[in-house]
């Protein structure tokens, strides 16, 4: 008899598993994710730091409060000695987790407790506008790109316009008009002074970030044999687009969102920083940088820590992302560069 | 023919002396999934002024057993050994300047697409004028006006002004052209053409293959690599069929085509469309998928789709000579006396099961095959029937 | 030729004027904001209010509000500021653009440079050990906050270290360059430095991609099939088809920059130029100024994407004819 040689077929794990195995095989991308979950993680604690540790409330000022440092009560705030002595300087580091580890502010608070409190917000906001402009984007990008014709050529001008327009001067000219009124546009209510605004606005200004790309990438799939096919076969456009397009645009789309994240983060801190982003009472990362400005030569631990940590976030985002790109969509381009 | 003695000889090409030997030459991939060999232990060599036709399925290993010799393949999880004599000095061994000192100059390569084989911010000359003045220490003026001349030596109308033209604005065949006259820029010795008609029109390819018969004619070996049996029984000289990385058959054309000796060989003429003859219901294939460079059999890499496999393809088959042909070699452990018989019984049941996808394991062709050699079709008729292109 | 430069300088006006409509949209249309309120400023009496929507004919159609804005701010050129009184925001505009160009030149000279040169260098030397750091290093120039960045430089140069290695740092300000051009690049130096860090990572990251994809592309394989050295095949065939998609990103980024993005580093620099003109409109919530630097930005975005068209049609054959 014949000796049966037939070569075994391997069975290939479906792309998601393949890319994952990927992932978690680049070493870097798996070191950013650690250090972005050691960042979340401590964000998360800023109840528990605030309350439990240093016991203070980082969104009070304490002007005129004490603490002990080396077994001496020390005032909170001194008054300047230079200039005018108009200002004050506030308590430097005191590296004592207990009490005003980082120092205070020029209202006496607690920079280590703002620092996490600050995290929460400036991670809560990134992420969030990084998903909103993703599933904004993909749906324009892809609603527009099959579609075709008269929608098409509309969406991708205002596109083109947005692309083209400084996103810093959009964001900031959207901020400047909403900020103290808030938005109402149909069922959605944004008030003036929440943290969804700033998410609203980064959201809008990056949309085109997105959809450019997931447009360019829809409009060859719509020319391939099995949407074709599927066309062919009679099936409802909605069927078509949610079936055969969008898994295929999906792993674009999630590439975008690490480093979208990191795109929004920065655009976050730079609003708050000009003072149109994220507003008092919440702190930012980027308000807590602007609360610094004043006290840069002075207690400059006010301006640097947060700006290291936004600068550690963004890397290992961006780091995460290429890993991710890397494993899903090698091609995939964020507008060009970042 | 792939054990000649090492030629000592430089330049002066010898008839008798191969011009290419390329000697038990491994290419194997680290891939995620484990290595991967492509090449395995491929002997073959060229003689000056010949056309060696290298057939044989994608993923057959022949395309990057040619890319090895130029040495190509830059990807750091390639590992190449085995040797390759170029005019007696081993490529393998080269420095890297030396190399480039062969590439281009003493062997050219010429690229299945030519959509893509050229840089789309340069003209046509400029392209063709670089690699005159890599080699050879000419004025760019003249390496121009040589551009012109080996453009309008392909067949290029209007060389003077088409040299100024960007690849873009040329057609696909003019693109093959514009490649293949870049390739002869320095007259090399030997030209490897990988797949250089597949990608072109039927009748753009006649007229390619018309130019590598004429450069041929001028004193250049050739490597031709192709899918395309019908290409090979135009224009080679000898033919070399390859599976799974390794020969399977090779020799003098007229003998690979008259008398093939190894069924794979017989799968290739079997599933080319022929004019002449009896129309088929459906054009015979061979069963089964080719063999994937990760999971090589031990034994004969063809077995799995074999029809006549036995017992003894585990064991890996060499290459032996033909006991008609000296010339004429092929690795099969089929017995050597009367292939054509085995091949006539083979092929029966197998134009009915065709489209099965996997062999019959216990098909009456393998009984048959084996123990019934008669046949009563002369196999010279059938074998020129193939022959028609 | 000439029907493509009209065609183009068209829809470079279309571009513009859909500019204008988005800006005049979120000031005038955003529902549920007073526009008037916003115009005159913070804290602005009755009467003022009542001028503002006098002038801007706030009590009229969309397009005709749109017209009247327009008018103002292109023909008779009389947009004032209602914060500051009597101040035109024209000159202002006018007066700010060469401390941004002075900026932005120098940064984009500086970050094109080194861009290019760590890109291709890291996608030479992959598989070394130096390709992820120089990688690193254009991550890190990503994730800075460019207001951040240019404080810590300005704590070390002005402060920390100013007395011993940084003694030679002017106080941040601007000198023009056509009173001192030694004193101008001396003023501008940290601000380019600033600047061009953060871009120099994008683009060698962007470059690094496009080359290493360039390197597997079937003409590098003919190049080296041709015999050319590494080198030239590097340089004149991948680099050089990968600049393409560069400085079509380039034009894009130098006409934001112009245009006003450069605002973060002028404001932590005290550059007078149209980004911290910007910054304090917005500190005053002054907005005819605000959208006449926003104006600004649009024409200059619009500039740069022509300019683009043109270079790449330089740089890309096959854009030529299409």
């Amino acid at each position: 008899m014949t000796a049966p040689v037939t070569s075994r077929a391997r069975r290939s794990p479906g792309p998601w598993r393949t890319a994952a195995a990927d992932l978690l095989r680049n070493r870097s991308a798996v070191a950013a994710a650690a250090v972005l979950l050691v960042v979340v993680a401590l964000s998360l604690c800023a109840p528990l730091y605030a309350d439990h540790i240093a016991h203070t409330d980082p969104f009070q000022s304490h002007v005129s409060g004490t603490t002990v440092v080396d077994g001496r009560t020390v005032p909170v705030l001194t008054p300047s000695t230079t200039g005018l002595g108009l200002g004050v300087t506030p308590i430097g580091p005191t590296w004592d987790t207990g009490h005003y580890f980082l120092g205070a502010d020029n209202q006496g608070r607690d920079v280590m407790a703002r620092l996490l409190y600050g995290g929460r917000t400036s991670l809560l906001i990134g992420f969030s506008a990084a998903l909103l402009t993703c599933a904004l984007g993909t749906f324009v990008g892809v609603v527009a790109g099959y579609l075709g014709g008269a929608v098409d050529a509309v969406v991708s001008r205002v596109l083109d316009v947005i692309w083209a327009f400084p996103v810093y001067l959009l964001a900031i000219c959207l901020s400047v008009v909403l900020l103290t009124n808030g938005l109402r546009l149909g069922p959605v209510t944004v008030e003036a002074g929440s943290l969804w605004l700033p998410v609203v606005i980064i959201a809008a200004i990056y949309v085109p970030y997105v959809a450019r790309p997931l447009r360019g990438q829809v409009l060859v799939l719509r020319n391939k044999e099995f949407i074709q096919a599927a066309v062919g076969s009679g099936a409802p456009t909605s069927r078509i687009l949610r079936r055969e397009v969008l898994p295929n645009v999906l792993p674009t789309a999630i590439v975008f969102v690490p480093l979208m994240t990191a795109l929004a983060m920065l655009t976050e801190s730079a609003l708050s920083f000009l003072s149109v982003g994220v507003q008092p009472p919440d702190a930012s990362w980027g308000t807590i940088v602007q609360d610094g400005l004043g006290l840069l030569y002075t207690r400059p631990a006010v301006t640097i820590a947060p700006g290291l940590l936004i600068a550690l976030t963004t890397a290992a985002l961006n780091v995460l992302g290429d890993g991710v790109r890397d494993a899903l969509d090698p091609s995939a381009r964020l507008r060009g560069g970042v | 023919m792939p054990d000649q003695p090492l030629p000592l000889q430089e330049p002066s090409d010898q008839p008798d002396q191969p011009l290419l030997d390329v000697r038990d030459l491994r290419v194997s991939f680290r891939t995620r999934t484990g290595p991967a060999t492509a090449v395995d232990g491929l002997s073959l060599s060229v003689a000056p002024g010949e056309i060696l036709g290298v057939v044989g399925e994608s993923g057959s290993g022949k395309s990057v057993s040619m890319l090895a010799v130029l040495r190509l393949l830059t990807s750091p999880n390639v590992t190449v050994t085995g040797q390759v004599l170029f005019r007696g000095r081993d490529l393998l061994a080269l420095t890297d300047k030396e190399m480039r000192a062969v590439r281009g100059r003493e062997i050219a390569m010429v690229f299945q697409d030519p959509m893509t084989a050229l840089t789309p911010v340069y003209t046509v000359g400029w392209q063709i004028a670089e690699q005159i003045r890599a080699h050879e220490p000419v004025s760019r003026k003249e390496a121009h006006a040589r551009a012109v001349t080996l453009l309008s030596d392909v067949g290029i109308p209007d060389a003077a002004s088409r040299v100024k033209a960007y690849p873009h604005e040329f057609s696909g065949g003019m693109r093959q052209r514009a490649v293949i006259a870049m390739a002869l820029a320095c007259r090399p010795a030997l030209l490897i053409a990988d797949e250089p008609t597949t990608a072109l029109d039927v009748t753009i390819q006649a007229q390619i293959l018309d130019l590598m018969r004429d450069l041929n004619a001028r004193g250049s070996a050739v490597v031709l690599i192709t899918h395309d049996m019908g290409v090979v029984s135009e224009i080679a000289h000898r033919v070399l069929v390859m599976y799974g990385g390794r020969v399977a058959e090779q020799g003098p054309r007229r003998a690979v085509f008259h008398s093939p000796r190894h069924p794979y060989t017989w799968g290739l003429l079997d599933s080319v469309p022929r004019v002449g003859g009896p129309r088929l219901r459906r054009l015979p294939t061979i069963a089964g998928t080719p063999v994937s460079p990760d999971s090589l059999p031990d034994g004969c890499a063809f077995a799995p789709r074999c029809r006549l496999r036995h017992e003894g393809c585990e064991e890996r088959p060499e290459l032996a000579a033909s006991p008609d042909d000296a010339a004429h070699h092929d690795a099969c452990r089929l017995p050597a006396g009367d292939r054509a018989a085995l091949r006539l019984g083979a092929r029966a049941p197998a134009d009915e099961t065709a489209t099965a996808g996997e062999p019959d394991p216990s098909g009456e062709a393998d009984q048959s095959g084996e123990t019934d050699p008669s046949g009563e079709t002369d196999p010279v008729d059938e074998a020129d029937r193939e022959m028609a292109p | 030729m000439l029907y493509f430069a009209v065609r183009r300088l068209v829809s470079a006006l279309l571009v513009m004027f859909a500019i204008s409509v988005l800006v005049f949209l979120i000031f005038f249309a955003t529902p549920g904001v007073d526009p008037a309120a916003r115009i005159a400023g913070r804290n602005a009496d009755q009467v003022t209010l009542a001028q503002v929507r006098h002038s801007f004919g706030l009590d009229r159609p969309l397009p005709v509000r749109y017209l009247l804005m327009m008018r103002h701010l292109l023909v008779d050129r009389d947009l004032e500021s209602f914060v500051n009184r009597g101040s035109r925001v024209i000159p202002q505009i006018v007066q700010a653009v060469p401390v941004t160009l002075s900026l932005v030149v120098g940064a984009a000279v500086l970050w094109m440079a080194v861009g290019i040169l760590m890109g291709t260098a890291a996608a030479a030397l992959r598989g070394t050990a130096a390709d992820p750091v120089i990688m690193l290093v254009g991550v890190i120039g990503v994730s800075l906050p460019a207001y951040w960045l240019g404080e810590v430089v300005n704590l070390i140069t002005q402060k920390q270290l100013h007395d011993t290695v940084f003694s030679w740092v002017p106080p941040p300000g601007y000198v023009g360059l056509g009173r001192d051009p030694a004193q101008w690049a001396l003023h501008m130096l940290f601000p380019w430095l600033t600047l061009s860090l953060l871009y120099a990572g994008i683009y060698a990251r962007l470059l690094r991609g496009e080359v290493v994809t360039a390197m597997n592309e079937d003409y590098v394989r003919t190049a080296r099939a041709k015999g050319l050295s590494e080198r030239r095949i590097l340089i004149r065939h991948a680099l050089r088809c990968s600049l393409i998609p560069i400085v079509s990103l380039f034009g894009l980024d130098f006409g934001a920059l112009v245009g006003g993005a450069a605002l973060l580093t002028e404001v932590v620099f005290g550059l007078p130029g149209v980004g911290k003109l910007t910054y304090d409109a917005l500190q005053n919530l002054d907005l005819p100024v605000i959208m006449g630097t926003v104006l600004y930005a649009a024409f200059f975005v619009v500039l740069a994407n022509a300019l683009v068209d043109v270079l790449y049609a330089r740089l890309d054959p096959r854009a030529r004819h299409a």
